[in-house]
């Protein structure tokens, strides 16, 4: 099991990719950071970056305004 | 002490009198976060940002009428000497870019993202996760529109700390109160960050 956002479960599945959570969770923003155990993964690495068991992801969406 | 901190949290006038917050960028979120650093006690303050304080600015920004044409680096500067004139800054007038980041605030223990857009957020954010892994970055993302208050939150994960709704956009134009609480909960942020990290 993962936890995305300190707030969803997901089950967790061998191999799973940052971009698999992604898909899974149904995230559409184009501007987006994303760590897993609090570490930056790169959008380059989205495809390959495979998401441990127990793992806290977190998805910061990143809008116009500041 | 200064008499100015007398009535500031105990013990956390000695601690941030010593701190360096670099922001990047003095808009909306960036000006309103400097004044609030100041009255908090911060020591020093790096500010960088490329603009001339225009009247649309006046609706949300930390600046006045006769700021009006005067670059917002020093206009601001003067503002926050107003407050604290023990304030140490460093001003940069001037574009920040992936290639002057890390010179301009290589001495800040704790760096601002105050930038309008997004693409620029994003690579402010992850270039300094990549470059400084053990020092925090705290950005502001939505603060738009009219949206509940409540919707309002701080993300955190590792060294990142974003603010803001996640969703609203500038194209819904900006209101003084929201923007100025997206500041304050970042400058809170910041203090907070500080002090749980040294007090510890």
């Amino acid at each position: 099991m993962i936890t995305v956002n300190n707030r969803d479960q997901l089950e967790w599945s061998p191999n799973m990719t940052v971009q698999d959570v992604l898909n899974h969770m149904g995230h559409t923003y184009s501007l987006i950071t994303v760590t897993v155990n609090d570490k930056l993964v790169e959008d380059e690495d989205y495809d390959s970056f495979v998401v441990p068991d127990h793992a806290f992801v977190s998805v910061f969406h990143l809008a116009h305004g500041g | 002490m200064s008499e100015m901190f007398s009535r500031n949290v105990p013990d956390s006038f000695n601690i941030l009198k010593e701190v360096t917050v670099g922001i990047a960028g003095c808009g909306g979120i960036g000006s309103n976060v400097a004044t609030s650093l100041t009255r908090s006690g911060v020591g020093s303050l790096i500010i960088a940002d490329m603009d001339l304080v225009e009247i649309t600015n006046l609706n949300r920004q930390h600046y006045f009428q006769d700021d009006i044409g005067k670059t917002k680096v020093d206009a601001l500067s003067t503002h926050l000497h107003n407050i604290n004139p023990d304030l140490k800054i460093i001003t940069h007038f001037g574009k920040v870019t992936r290639r002057n980041y890390l010179d301009l605030f290589k001495n800040v223990d704790i760096l601002i993202e105050a930038f309008d857009l997004a693409e620029e957020k994003k690579w402010l954010i992850e270039g300094w996760m990549k470059n400084n892994p053990t020092l925090p970055i705290i950005g502001g993302s939505g603060l738009s529109g009219t949206g509940k208050t409540e919707l309002l939150k701080v993300q955190r994960s590792g060294q990142l700390t974003l603010c803001g709704d996640q969703e609203s956009d500038m194209s819904e134009g900006l209101i003084a109160p929201r923007v100025i609480m997206v500041a304050n909960m970042m400058a809170y942020e910041t203090i907070f960050q500080i002090l749980k990290d040294r007090k510890s």
